[in-house]
């Protein structure tokens, strides 16, 4: 019942994307984010549109699974629309008593709309192709100039790589007490909001439990294998770049250059 | 009165690409009073089958009738259906939460509507059914040993007074004695109050000693129901699934081989010291037996 989350959950499939160095994926991801912040008309969309889709296409996942990643965001993707919607001032084009909508709200609650699917998918196509641990990897590597004015890189990457991956444990977890719980008549769909808070306790307090006595026995096998932090800490597969990192950036830059310039196409 | 299934299957991540057959096609019907064994590689469902049995899973295909009601039928009171099977999973650790064992034992009944007289009248016998005193009353459930949780655990479903008892893995990771104590007192439970008993077990001679039926799961299909005399006697096919039979199977399997007439369906311990004993013209030793079930 709580195996619905696909934010940072990987599909294994074997496409172009999949085996792409994570670096280029986060650098990737990073740029579509802000390309999304410089389009402000109809080609700008268009073009990210047409990027995107190309690059799921790629990806081999399929799309459903992508729009999963969307249901997260919904609230806010409707709260963010009605507001622009009914707020923006300028032509009135439709009115029910205090409610306008005007044309400029339409258009910027449609674009601001298409930002926040299109922000969502493109992070989704990362997570969905990416293993957390390829991440994580990446991120390190990527960032690993902090080291020089004292960011412990590596620490928080390793942090960052046990949390990725305690989460669909904890989840599991979670569920398997859930059912112990209602198989002893516990409820946690109905009552009010105090009466589900509470009901969560049976529900937490072994969750709590379990996570801490994982973690003393994780922190255990990590001494055991001798771990201590980043220092002199070689990799077994070291990320290297190869040449289809080298032509996505080429056509990430393009793609970005293409971004600006239809700022300037009326 | 009876637990019946028709065509059960199950399937994980259905439409996704994931999709797994946890169940397939599974039909059984049981009785009130058995005592039943389940066994099954791991992996083969037979988890995913008893968490059908309390409506905690939903079957993805064919029904399941509980006294002869269906329990997917629209309005059915799954709640209720918890109360009357209820089901003790492997680990006691996730059920435990109270700051002492009474009241974690009292979570159950409290959930029924109780009255509280009644929530702790009940508590009480649970307790003392699993054979937990009242110097464990005010203890931390968190602090006893590995026997004890899994006995609070038990008394927490036990309080809820259910008409069936499952449980998966009651005795994984305990020691000899922890082991035979929990299964004593489920005989017990079982003998004395006429409790219908479904026990998951990865001990082939726990199973010899107590079940009087015995359903094998291989890849999410029922392969053998039977009594486990029986089941055991096909013990090489038990074996290709990553089962086995008892070990005394094993020792009577040989002895025949060596070409002893031994009875090739005798499943424990005692009834093959029985058997061979009077083989070679000794009285046997019954009283013995009798202490040790």
């Amino acid at each position: 019942m709580l195996r619905e989350i696909t934010l940072g959950q990987y599909y294994p499939v074997d496409s172009v994307i999949h085996r792409m160095d994570p670096r280029t994926k986060l650098l990737g991801t990073l740029l579509f984010i802000i390309s999304l912040f410089c389009a402000d008309n109809i080609w700008g969309y268009g073009a990210a549109a047409l990027f995107l889709a190309a690059v799921i296409k790629l990806s081999r996942v399929p799309f459903k699974f992508m729009v999963r990643g969307l249901k997260a965001v919904l609230v806010l993707l409707l709260i963010s629309v009605s507001f622009n919607l009914f707020l923006t001032s300028g032509q009135v084009i439709f009115q029910i008593g205090f409610l306008k909508i005007t044309l400029e709200g339409v258009r910027t609650a449609a674009f601001m709309a298409l930002r926040l699917i299109f922000l969502v998918l493109g992070s989704s196509v990362m997570t969905l192709t990416t293993t957390p641990n390829e991440l994580t990897d990446g991120l390190e590597k990527g960032l690993g100039f902090l080291n020089r004015v004292g960011v412990p890189v590596h620490e928080v990457a390793m942090m960052m790589s046990i949390a990725l991956r305690f989460i669909p444990i904890l989840i599991e977890e979670a569920d398997k007490i859930m059912k112990a719980q209602m198989a002893r008549g516990a409820d946690f769909e109905s009552g009010n909001l105090v009466q589900r808070a509470k009901s969560m306790v049976p529900l937490l307090v072994p969750l709590f439990i379990s996570a801490f006595r994982r973690a003393t026995d994780l922190a255990m096998a990590m001494e055991a294998r001798c771990y201590r932090g980043g220092e002199g800490r070689t990799k077994m597969k070291p990320l290297r770049y190869q040449k289809r990192d080298r032509v996505s950036q080429v056509v990430l830059v393009l793609y970005l250059a293409v971004m600006i310039g239809t700022r300037f196409v009326s | 009165m009876s637990i019946k299934a028709v065509n059960l299957t199950h399937i994980y991540g259905e439409g996704t690409a994931f999709e797994q057959y946890a169940l397939r096609d599974v039909n059984f019907e049981i009785e009130d009073g058995q005592f039943i064994g389940l066994i099954g590689h791991t992996g083969s469902g037979k988890s995913t089958l008893i968490q059908h049995l309390n409506g905690l899973l939903k079957a993805t295909s064919g029904e399941l009738y509980y006294n002869g009601e269906n329990i997917y039928a629209p309005g059915y009171d799954m709640k209720a259906l918890r109360s009357k099977v209820g089901l003790v999973f492997q680990y006691p650790e996730h059920q435990l939460f109270e700051v002492d064992v009474f009241s974690d034992v009292c979570f159950g009944p409290k959930n029924q509507g109780l009255k509280k007289e009644e929530v702790e009248e009940r508590a009480r016998k649970a307790l003392e059914l699993v054979g937990l005193d009242e110097s464990f009353y005010a203890q931390s459930p968190f602090e006893l040993s590995g026997g004890q949780k899994r006995r609070v655990a038990i008394a927490g479903v036990l309080a809820m007074d259910p008409e069936v008892l499952i449980l998966d893995e009651p005795t994984a990771g305990l020691d000899p004695k922890g082991r035979d104590e929990i299964l004593g007192q489920l005989e017990r439970l079982h003998r004395d109050r006429g409790m219908t008993i479904i026990l998951v077990s990865h001990s082939m001679e726990d199973i010899a000693r107590y079940a009087d039926r015995l359903i094998v799961m291989n890849h999410g299909e029922k392969v053998f129901d039977d009594t486990p005399r029986n089941v055991f006697r096909s013990y090489k096919e038990l074996e290709s699934m990553g089962l086995a039979a008892p070990q005394v199977t094993y020792i009577v399997q040989a002895l025949r081989r060596e070409g002893i007439p031994i009875d090739d369906s005798l499943i424990t311990v005692e009834e093959a010291r029985d058997a061979i004993l009077s083989m070679v013209g000794l009285k046997t030793g019954r009283t013995e037996k009798k202490q040790n079930a």
